[in-house]
């Protein structure tokens, strides 16, 4: 392939993002709106036959037809920072399945939000949003920045860019400045990720001091000429060995490599909110909700899967390591699930669906092994990650679209709007029995993968799993039935009754649920998988995956999901007082669920207490009064010393005599004693 | 020579005392300055004595006799105006008043 | 003397000086001062052009340009000139920063004529330093780089300036101290028993005769007496003072460019010329340097002065420029020559605008202002560069140079030497902290005081001084590898084992 397309793919995101952010304030809104929607609307195209051609060429570059067996390109690789003669930071291009997959879902939500930003960023008697150019530009950056992650060839090119898609966030969650709690949103998103990376950082400097390398494919594979993506077990064991002798020391019980591994995964943990690095995500809601359902749904928040599957050759070396990650994502998901039961402001019970889905990603890739059916786990999460970004970028921007004619976050401001806004209606339900996992739609079949790979390893979190896939169909309802059904929708005073809004932000809402409709139909078990090889080595279509399902674990996760939604339905559907009785009857449970667990207050008394309190006023203070009184009481003693001694230069022209005469004497003394 | 230095010695030395007696006994800078002109002409009469005795031949004792008396007479004419114009300033001549010359 | 170009790197200042003198009226003032840092600039520039082509033609001499002209004979006391890379680096910086810092200052009052005098003669001073490979001439630049700080302070400063122009004058005249008996203490090693002794560093370093005993005593004294220029733990406090109460183009020079011969020192004399005792007693500097890291971003996340948090931060930073240079090997100590040009520039461009803004609001207490982002976008918007390049984003300088230490660092397996390294590396989630503080309280948020709304955006001159260092600092961020090569070449492995070192 060469070069153009995909450096075009990178190129021009980041083209508009200094044509807007440079020259934004000297154009209209609208003109840079469109800029940016055309900008956003080729990267797609351009993604699109990149992927594509990677997917379906046949081109002897990207596929072993023989083997059946995908390979991974390096299409372009430029020396950015040599630290050493081995370690060096290149720039370039990775072409391999997963990196097909996510140019596809990014550019297609980016695209989806950068159109359905020029409805939602006016009021409605169409003013544009103050600083709209502004806003493109950030999307712009954002978008060059996760595509720049994902194609990554090697671990400090992703590191490079997890900074850049922070950091973009964080200019995205404080897009509405001047209002404080969104600036302190955007500062807690970037803290806290910024803790993670640290981790991340530490990782990568161990794992690359012992392995002498940055490249994923010298860390994943070995057969660099040839490019190819499976791990020659060879390599691996060289690698595995070189932790293992003596050059690498163990540190408290746990070899180097897992240490390098888990500390990796910390960085996953911050950017995709798991446990317990998870709190910055609800608050994160405080951006626009295009930039919630393009960052803090679909793309950025999945970047810590993208980063295990990355690696996951690596991780499969640690099983231990797999295991952290199966364990914090499982009880992330729980959690996540148990929270987002409770909450009133509908992105948050959305942001709270998130993170569980992101730990049913992890969980899926914690408990993917080789052995069992050609590791079902990895290609259950990459493809619950496709379908996840589909369904919950479209959960979000009808939620945007709520939010828009309502004007209020909370589901108690809203009740009975399914005759107002029947296309937001019926894509949102689509949305919801999408991610419930309800054939056909696209969420049943990648949660049933997920499911099957859970069982193949332990039934404990297989069972454990399979109850939040239902907790997650009885939130989602619950939302749905609260927001569209509940009550009669009352219009508060002096306010239009809502109604659909205009094209551009109902047009992305219908793209993206036809998606949810059918993306559960393809056959990503020939697309992607953790070694490339094909799954179905005879062929695929449409109904392959419906072949292939484990029927038993698919009936039960659909009888799970029917039991939740029906509860759902008897619970909301009208105004009744079942869901207060439940209140009443579990108090303590509720109140920690509302308050999510109180981890927000924990990390207030950590930060707030402890680290300002405690550390940096101390130091602050000592800094203040013993360095500097140190040196100051320097200056006092050579001070005090000059004064006392001053009293000799009393002014006193007889007291000098004196001193004189006794000067004299003394000396002459000791003269005359010496002569003697 | 029946007269040895000690006879001329002795009395110089006492003077020269009574000299740095009075100079720091006595406020007044007349009576300082007097007590100075006491102990310089006693130093001078040691010049002399000292080159009548030990160097009887040699004339450097005389001489620079009458070069000390010659800068005596400048010093104290320089000393004199000095606390006529102390004395214009603060009328006073007490030494221990004019102790501004400090620190 | 004068057909050696490097020279004119003082002549240009003392003429500058000259013009100053006879100038009347601001805009002469005005015009001297940008076109002598101009020339300085495209001076630099020039050097760096002929330094890449002679090096690209194979001349692997560890200095180039070298010259030495006899100055008092008896001592054997010369004015010995020659560059190489870092110096190259160090000499770009200071004249960029010298030309942005006489835009920052361009409406100085009172004494502009006075003012422009005694910063260009501090000028003089660091130009002079970067250029020397003679110990006393190096000595000597760099007095004459600290003593106008007195003045400068003392004059144009603000707030408790009379104090803190002392406490910074005798701290700093306290380490000369220090440096001096070092100094004199490596004259008289210099050269083995029977050959003349000598100043000039390139044939102490050839000679390499100072026995252990004695680096023991004269390391500690060169690395303290530069330490403190560098503002190393305990000897950092003339540091936030001092920069507080400067005027911004001082701060800008100071945290800029002085604060780099501190670390320039400690490598050119310290280390290069006592690579033995610098492998002996690195630990003790290391535990200390480790400290300042941290300390100085802890200290930073609490204050409310806008200049006492970037000095505090500088603390920070410089910390870890000393930190690299102790890890004796090639790619930690490019990265501490990085992270000098990152520090000087993104110091300089925030210092630069703290001067801006507080010339509008009048106050740097960042409880007393808010909101800016709606008042003056301009500088806000620098302000957040600045931030995002002091917290290390990739891009923009900070990231690079961090990176490079922390990769140099992570090369010693040692137990020791890990934890300082995970130590060190923390400070950058703590500088997200103090700079996302700073940024959300003072830039973002609604407007504090409604007084503030009137307040106009950057003028021209202002534009030009922060435009030229975000370009700089995004310069350096994204094309890295230019400077690294620049730099790493004497670092390289060669040069080391002349010197003994791994």
């Amino acid at each position: 392939m060469s070069i153009t397309l995909p450096l075009l793919i990178l190129v021009i995101p980041l083209f508009m993002f200094l044509l807007l952010g440079l020259a934004g304030n000297k154009m209209s809104p609208r003109l840079s709106g469109i800029l940016g929607c055309l900008g956003m609307g080729t990267t797609m195209v351009l993604a699109y036959i990149v992927s594509f051609t990677y997917f379906f060429s046949g081109n002897p570059d990207f596929v072993d037809a023989e083997a059946h067996t995908r390979l991974q390109w390096v299409v372009f690789n430029v020396d950015w920072l040599s630290f050493t003669d081995s370690l060096v930071i290149r720039l370039g291009f990775l072409l391999d399945p997963i990196a097909a997959l996510l140019l596809v879902v990014i550019t297609t939500i980016s695209f989806m939000v950068h159109l359905y930003s020029m409805g939602y960023m006016r009021d409605h008697h169409g003013v544009w949003e103050k600083g709209f150019q502004r806003f493109y530009a950030f999307l712009s950056l954002f978008s060059f920045s996760m595509l720049g992650l994902v194609v990554a060839t090697n671990i400090f090119q992703m590191y490079i860019f997890w900074e850049l898609v922070g950091a973009s966030s964080y200019l995205l969650i404080g897009f509405y400045y001047p209002k404080p709690s969104a600036v302190l949103a955007a500062k807690k998103a970037f803290i806290v990720t910024r803790f993670a990376d640290l981790g991340f950082l530490i990782g990568i400097l161990a794992l690359s001091y012992y392995t002498g390398t940055f490249n994923f494919m010298d860390l994943t594979s070995s057969q660099l000429v040839s490019g190819a993506y499976h791990v020659n077990l060879e390599t691996a064991e060289n690698i595995k060995n070189i932790f293992a002798t003596s050059a690498a020391p163990t540190f408290m019980g746990a070899s180097v490599l897992t240490w390098a591994l888990v500390l990796i995964f910390m960085g996953g943990m911050g950017k995709s909110a798991m446990m317990p690095l998870h709190i910055w995500l609800p608050d994160a809601m405080e951006g626009p909700t295009p930039v919630s359902a393009l960052i803090h749904a679909a793309t950025m928040v999945v970047a810590g899967v993208y980063l295990v599957a990355r690696l996951f050759p690596l991780y499969l070396m640690e099983e231990a390591s797999l295991e952290i990650i199966t364990v914090v994502g499982a009880i992330t998901a729980f959690y996540a699930a148990m929270v987002a039961c409770t909450q009133i402001d509908i992105k948050r019970v959305l942001a709270f669906s998130t993170i569980s889905q992101i730990a049913f990603m992890m969980v899926s890739l914690g408990v993917a092994r080789p052995e069992f059916h050609h590791g079902i786990g990895y290609m259950a999460s990459m493809f619950h990650l496709f379908t996840h970004a589909m369904f919950k970028a479209l959960l979000f921007l009808c939620a945007g679209a709520l939010i828009h004619a309502i004007g209020s976050n909370d589901y108690t401001d809203m009740h009975g709007l399914r005759k107002h806004m029947p296309v937001t209606h019926i894509t949102f339900l689509i949305g919801c029995l999408a991610i419930a996992g309800i054939i056909p739609f696209a969420g049943f079949f990648s949660k049933d993968e997920i499911l099957t790979a859970t069982m193949g390893h332990s039934t404990f979190w297989y069972i454990w799993m399979s109850a939040v896939a239902g907790l997650t169909a009885f939130y989602m309802f619950r939302l749905y039935y609260l927001i569209f059904w509940w009550k009669e929708h009352k219009v508060r005073e002096g306010h239009h009754a809502p109604h659909d809004q205009p094209w551009t932000m109902t047009l992305p809402l219908v793209i993206l649920a036809a998606i949810s409709c059918v993306a559960g139909f393809v056959p990503m078990g020939n697309l992607v998988t953790w070694n490339g090889h094909e799954m179905f080595p005879e062929g695929a279509s449409f109904i392959t995956n419906l072949k292939a399902l484990d029927w038993t674990v698919a009936s039960i996760s659909l009888a799970v999901a029917i039991i939740a939604i029906i509860l759902a339905t008897v619970m909301y559907r009208k105004e009744n007082p079942l869901p207060a009785k439940m209140k009443q009857a579990l108090p303590a449970l509720w109140d920690w669920c509302y308050h999510r667990f109180y981890w927000d207050e924990l990390y207030m008394f950590i930060t707030k207490s402890i680290i300002f309190q405690r550390v940096c006023k101390p130091i602050a203070w000592f800094d203040r009064h013993i360095i500097d009184g140190t040196m100051d009481g320097f200056a006092l003693v050579t001070n005090k010393l000059s004064y006392a001694i001053r009293g000799f230069q009393s002014g006193n022209t007889q007291t000098y005599v004196w001193w004189y005469l006794i000067g004299v004497l003394a000396l002459g003394g000791i003269t005359i004693l010496c002569l003697l | 020579m029946d007269i040895s230095m000690i006879y001329y010695l002795v009395p110089t030395l006492v003077m020269f005392c009574c000299g740095i007696y009075g100079f720091i006994t006595r406020k007044n800078m007349i009576a300082m300055l007097i007590s100075i002109e006491l102990m310089l002409n006693a130093v001078d009469i040691n010049f002399v004595i000292f080159n009548r005795y030990l160097f009887p031949g040699q004339l450097e004792g005389m001489m620079f006799t009458l070069f000390a008396i010659a800068i005596a007479a400048a010093e104290t004419a320089l000393a004199i105006a000095i606390i006529i114009n102390l004395f214009r300033a603060h009328k006073n001549i007490d030494v221990s008043d004019i102790t501004k010359m400090k620190f | 003397m004068f057909s050696n170009i490097l020279i004119y790197f003082v002549v240009i200042p003392v003429v500058m000086l000259g013009a100053l003198a006879l100038c009347r009226g601001m805009k002469a003032i005005r015009a001297v001062a940008v076109t002598g840092s101009l020339a300085l600039l495209g001076l630099s520039i020039w050097v760096l052009c002929d330094y890449l082509e002679m090096r690209a033609a194979g001349n692997n001499a560890p200095m180039l340009f070298t010259g030495s002209w006899s100055w008092f004979a008896p001592l054997n006391i010369n004015l010995a000139v020659g560059v190489d890379g870092i110096s190259i680096a160090m000499l770009i910086l200071s004249s960029v920063i010298l030309l942005t810092g006489s835009f920052a200052s361009w409406k100085i009052n009172p004494l502009p004529k006075e003012f422009f005098l005694w910063l260009v003669l501090l000028s003089t001073g660091v130009f002079g330093f970067f250029i020397s490979i003679d110990l006393f001439t190096m000595f000597m630049f760099y007095e004459v780089a600290l003593i106008p700080m007195y003045l400068l302070i003392g004059v144009w400063g603000s707030g408790n300036k009379n104090y803190s122009a002392m406490k910074l004058t005798l701290m700093l005249m306290g380490g000369s101290a220090f440096l001096m008996l070092g100094l004199i203490g490596i004259y008289y090693h210099s050269a083995p028993e029977g050959t003349p002794l000598t100043w000039n560093i390139l044939e102490i370093a050839q000679n390499s005769s100072i026995d252990m005993g004695w680096q023991y005593f004269l390391f500690p004294m060169t690395f303290v007496g530069f330490g403190v220029l560098g503002a190393m733990f305990p000897f950092h406090t003339w540091s936030p003072d001092g920069h507080a109460s400067a005027p911004t183009a001082v701060s800008m020079l100071h945290a800029g460019v002085l604060m780099k011969l501190g670390g320039y020192g400690c490598f050119r004399v310290a280390i290069y010329l006592m690579p033995e005792a610098a492998a002996e007693l690195a630990w003790i500097f290391l535990i200390l340097t480790g400290i300042s890291v941290v300390y100085g971003a802890f200290s930073a996340c609490v204050q409310t002065d806008l200049k006492y948090i970037n000095a505090y931060s500088s603390v920070s930073h410089c910390g870890l420029v000393l930190f690299a240079i102790l890890m004796l090997n090639t790619t930690a100590m490019t990265g501490a020559v990085m992270q000098m040009l990152s520090h000087g520039l993104m110091t300089a461009l925030f210092f630069a605008l703290i001067g801006m803004i507080y010339g509008r609001t009048h106050t740097r207490d960042i409880t007393k202002m808010g909101g800016l982002m709606q008042i003056m976008p301009y500088l806000a918007v620098c302000y957040v560069i600045a931030g995002m390049a002091s917290l290390g984003l990739p891009g923009l300088s900070g990231f690079v140079a961090e990176m490079t230490i922390f990769v140099g660092s992570f090369e010693h397996a040692d137990m020791f030497h890990r934890v300082f390294t995970i130590v060190a590396c923390c400070s950058i989630v703590i500088t997200a902290v103090y700079i996302l503080r700073v940024v959300g309280k003072l830039l973002f948020g609604p407007v504090y005081d409604e007084h503030h709304r009137t307040l106009t955006d950057a003028e021209w001159w202002e534009r030009t001084s922060t435009i030229a260092l975000i370009v700089c600092v995004a310069a350096i961020g994204c094309f890295p590898n230019f400077f690294v090569d620049l730099i790493k070449f004497t670092f390289s492995p060669d040069i080391f084992a002349v010197l003994g070192m791994k």
